[in-house]
C-alpha cells in the first residue's frame, strides 16, 4: 500500500468513537472546561461553537493533550485513560497518536519545504522510509490542490495554500481524529473559501473531524453535529437544524453576534 | 614613513608565525569546545533536572562572574597547588573554553526561546520525540538567531587569547612585545599587533555574513 491516505473511505467509519468523560481544566482561577463530556463517532464532522473563552480550543486541544486536563478520561476505544495528574510520556505519545491538530496559524515549519514538512512526521514518528513518506507527502499535497508546491518554503505560500499544506501535514499522520483550531480565523474570505472546500472534501470521505471555529457558514454546510459551549460547560449537543433553530436565548445571542460579523 | 615600513615587514614573520602556531589553533580549539559546552549547559537549564539546572546556573554565575586573567591564573597557578596539573596550553584552552561556554551558552539558551510556542506545538501533535524535534524542528530555525550572538562571543575569544601571555605563551601578543622591548617602537610594534587581530575578526565577521546568507533564505520573521 502506498499511502494510508487511500484507504477506502468505508474502513474510516469503522471503529470506536471518541469518548471524553468528565474533563474539567482550569488556568489558575479560571475554570476552562467545568466537567465536560463528548462523544465523537467515526466518519462525522463534529463543529464546536461558542463566545471567546467558552473553552471550545481548550476541549479540543485535549483530545491532543497539548492541554493536560486536571481530571477526566478519554477513551479511543482502547479502554479509558484517566488524564487527571503527570501522564507517563508513553501513555501521551500513545493517545496523541490518534489524532492531529491543525491550527489557526498554521505553524508551518519554515526552514522546510511543504513536501519537508509533510514528510517529517511520517519518517520521524512513524518510522516510514525517506523514499515512502516523500511519495506518501506527494500525494497527500496533490490531495489538497498543492503538487506543484511540493518544493516552495511556507513564506513562499499564501496562507490559504499554508493551512492546505498543515492539513496534508496533518494526514499524513493518518490520524483517527482530524483536530481543526479556528483553521480560517486567520485567513482573507477568499483563501479560507479554499481551505473550507479541503475540510468539505474530507467531511465527505467520511474521515472523522473536530471542528472550532466561528464561521456559522462552514457549520450550516459541513457539520453533522454543532457543539455549542459556555463558560466551560455544553449547552446543546445535537443537529445543525437543532443549534439553528434553537430558541435558547444563549445561542440566539451567539447566532445574531456571529453571524453579523 | 619608509623606517616604518621596514620595521613591519621584518617583525612580520616572527608575528604572523606566533599568529598561525599559538593564536589561532588556541582560538579554533578553545571555540569548538566553548560550543559544545554551550549547548548543553543551554538545553540543561531549559529542559534538564533541578539538580543539573543548578549546576549549569552555578557554571554561569562564576564563569561570567570573574574576569578571564584571574581564570587563568587560578586554572595555570592555582591548580596545581591540589594536583591538578596543565601545561599552558591546556590551561588556556581550558580556560577560554569554560569562559567563552559561559557567555555563548546564554546566546543559545535566548535562540531555543525565540522558537514560537506554535512549532513546539505542531511537533507535538505530529508525536515527535523530544530529541527529534530539537534536531529537526528547533535547531534549524534557532541556528539562524544565534549566528549573530554567537560571532560576537568567537570575536571575543579571539581577543581574549591576548591575555595567555600571562600564563608563559608566546602568542602574537606575546611575540608582539617581545620585538618592542628590543627595538623601542611600541606604537609601531603594537598597532601591527592590532592590525593582525583585526584581520582575524573580519574574516569571522565576513564568515558570519555567508552563514547568515545561507540560512535566512527561507525563514522570514513572521
Amino acid at each position: 500500500m502506498s499511502a494510508a491516505a487511500d484507504r477506502p473511505a468505508a474502513g474510516r467509519t469503522a471503529g470506536a468513537p471518541l469518548r471524553l468523560t468528565g474533563i474539567r481544566k482550569t488556568f489558575g482561577e479560571l475554570v476552562a472546561l467545568d466537567g465536560v463530556d463528548l462523544e465523537v463517532p467515526r466518519g462525522t464532522t463534529t463543529v464546536l461553537l461558542g463566545p471567546s473563552g467558552s473553552g471550545k480550543s481548550t476541549l479540543l486541544r485535549c483530545i491532543n493533550l497539548l492541554e493536560t486536563p486536571d481530571a477526566g478520561r478519554i477513551d479511543l476505544g482502547d479502554g479509558p485513560v484517566d488524564l487527571g495528574g503527570i501522564l507517563p510520556r508513553r501513555t501521551v505519545r500513545q493517545v496523541r497518536s490518534r489524532s492531529t491538530m491543525v491550527f489557526q496559524q498554521f505553524n508551518l515549519f519554515p526552514h522546510l519545504t511543504a513536501l519537508g514538512n509533510v514528510a517529517l512526521a511520517p519518517v520521524h514518528a512513524r518510522g516510514l522510509s525517506r523514499s515512502a513518506a516523500d511519495e506518501l507527502a506527494r500525494g497527500l499535497l496533490a490531495k489538497v490542490g498543492l503538487a506543484e508546491k511540493a518544493d516552495a518554503y511556507p513564506d513562499r505560500l499564501s496562507g490559504g495554500q499554508q493551512q492546505r499544506v498543515a492539513i496534508a501535514r496533518a494526514l499524513a499522520m493518518d490520524p483517527d481524529f482530524l483536530l481543526f483550531d479556528e483553521p480560517t480565523s486567520a485567513l482573507d474570505p477568499e483563501l479560507a473559501a479554499e481551505v473550507v472546500a479541503v475540510l468539505a472534501d474530507l467531511a465527505a470521505e467520511d474521515r472523522t473531524l473536530v471542528v472550532v471555529t466561528h464561521s456559522l457558514a462552514f457549520a450550516r454546510r459541513v457539520a453533522d453535529r454543532v457543539v455549542f459551549l459556555e463558560d466551560g460547560r455544553i449547552v446543546q449537543d445535537g443537529s445543525p437544524q437543532d443549534f439553528f433553530e434553537s430558541e435558547d436565548p444563549r445561542l440566539r445571542r451567539f447566532r445574531d453576534v456571529v453571524g453579523s460579523v | 614613513m619608509p623606517e616604518l615600513l621596514d620595521l613591519w615587514i621584518s617583525s612580520l614573520p616572527r608575528l604572523l608565525g606566533a599568529t598561525i602556531r599559538t593564536t589561532v589553533p588556541l582560538s579554533l580549539i578553545s571555540f569548538a569546545i566553548a560550543l559544545v559546552i554551550a549547548v548543553i549547559t543551554a538545553l540543561l537549564r531549559l529542559y534538564g533536572p533541578a539538580p543539573l539546572k543548578a549546576v549549569a546556573w552555578l557554571y554561569v554565575w562564576v564563569f561570567r562572574g570573574t574576569p578571564l586573567v584571574v581564570q587563568l591564573f587560578i586554572v595555570f597557578f592555582g591548580l596545581p597547588n591540589v594536583g591538578i596539573v596543565f601545561s599552558s596550553f591546556t590551561a588556556a584552552v581550558v580556560t577560554l573554553a569554560l569562559n567563552t561556554g559561559a557567555y555563548a551558552s546564554e546566546a543559545v539558551r535566548a535562540s531555543l526561546l525565540s522558537i514560537p510556542r506554535g512549532q513546539f506545538e505542531a511537533a507535538q501533535t505530529l508525536n515527535l520525540s523530544r530529541a527529534t524535534t530539537l534536531r529537526r524542528v528547533v535547531a534549524p530555525q534557532a541556528f539562524r538567531i544565534v549566528l549573530p550572538p554567537l560571532t560576537n562571543d568567537f570575536i571575543d575569544l579571539v581577543k581574549g587569547t591576548s591575555l595567555v601571555f600571562a600564563i608563559t605563551i608566546t602568542d602574537v601578543f606575546q611575540v608582539g612585545r617581545q620585538i618592542a622591548a628590543a627595538n623601542y617602537e611600541p606604537l609601531i610594534m603594537y598597532t601591527l599587533v592590532a592590525l593582525i587581530y583585526l584581520v582575524i575578526v573580519s574574516l569571522l565577521s565576513i564568515l558570519q555574513g555567508v552563514l547568515e546568507r545561507k540560512v535566512s533564505v527561507h525563514v522570514r520573521s513572521s
